[in-house]
């Protein structure tokens, strides 16, 4: 993926020190990495703290950035292992009685006000459905069919392998396609 | 062309071609022979494989779509990062400080040690002369 000059001048200032080249990268992708954060967590709350942990990670370890792919892209590595680690501390923690059906839709304000109505209608549709899944299935499918993470990163990054990335991805796409795009007879099979 | 009823092609069936569809949509796993042949004769897998592809392209879409951080979201990560900035400013003057204290030990245990030998060498040549 092309890295433009603008990121790769402000990449090379910050592993030089320059706080403000720094916080303007943050400022550029802010959104993109709480919305995928969001999405692996499903809630804001988790989402938030994903947010700060992803920074503060990439500030500690910016001067490893060899800048061969996009500012971005690094960022999603580093949002899906965080997510990843919270979503585990939080199963260890879980005491109570919440369970992947309690999931909350993503309800909130989206910064495309071009997009159809039937696309709004699609897309949220969409976004209910990952909701919905399991959180495991959710990373993995989030991760290859959203961001487009290769098989190698997102097993690197979630701590599993690439083998049971592929079993985790085939389940999610399943389900989703069952729950989007339901066959003759699934309907039925479904609601019974 | 068969119609989308489920119905079988040497070994393969449906239910096998639906298991390996998720795989073979996005071309990450190729479909073998048998199974190629089974979806081109069959209806329902050729919907089933085209429904997986408009799937993977909502997913894709959803890349498009940015979510606006709840306000104050963005303040309070520039405050984490600016106390994250202060301990590390800390920690360094603290390295540079701890450098600098077992340097001047080490200058001390040098000068003491070179001390030492003048007095005994001194002390010997005195010694010497003395048994002369």
């Amino acid at each position: 993926m092309a890295v433009s000059v603008e990121e790769a001048e402000l990449v090379a200032a910050a592993k030089d020190g320059d706080g403000a080249a720094f916080a303007e990268l943050v400022r550029a992708t802010h959104a993109s990495t709480y919305t995928m954060a969001f999405r692996l967590m499903g809630n804001e709350d988790d989402a938030r703290d994903v947010v700060q942990d992803v920074y503060l990670r990439a500030f500690r370890s910016l001067k490893r950035f060899r800048g061969d792919a996009r500012f971005s892209t690094w960022l999603y590595r580093i949002t899906a292992n965080s997510a990843a680690s919270h979503l585990a501390r939080r199963t260890r923690n879980r005491h109570d009685a919440i369970t992947d059906d309690d999931a909350v839709p993503d309800e909130r304000l989206d910064i495309d006000p071009q997009l159809s109505a039937e696309a709004r209608v699609l897309r949220d549709r969409v976004n209910l459905a990952l909701a919905e899944l399991p959180e495991k299935l959710r990373a993995v499918v989030v991760l290859r069919d959203v961001y487009d993470l290769p098989h190698e990163a997102i097993a690197e990054e979630l701590g599993i392998s690439e083998a049971a990335a592929k079993v985790r991805l085939h389940r999610a796409r399943k389900k989703l396609r069952e729950q989007l795009y339901p066959m003759p007879g699934e309907e039925r099979a479904r609601a019974v | 062309m068969r119609s989308s009823k489920r119905f079988a092609t040497a070994d393969v069936t449906c239910e096998s071609v639906a298991a390996v569809l998720p795989g073979i949509v996005d071309g990450h796993d190729v479909a073998d022979a048998p199974t190629h042949a089974h979806v081109e004769a069959c209806l329902r897998c050729q919907a089933e494989l085209a429904q997986y592809r408009r799937l993977l392209r909502a997913l894709h879409q959803l890349r498009t779509q940015v979510l606006a951080p709840a306000p104050g979201a963005l303040a309070e990560l520039f405050t984490a990062l600016n106390a994250e900035g202060e301990q590390r400013a800390m920690r360094f003057l603290l390295s540079g400080r701890k450098v600098a204290y077992v340097g001047g030990i080490a200058a001390a245990t040098a000068g003491a040690a070179g001390a030492a030998i003048l007095v005994a060498t001194r002390a010997r040549h005195r010694r010497l002369r003395l048994a002369s």
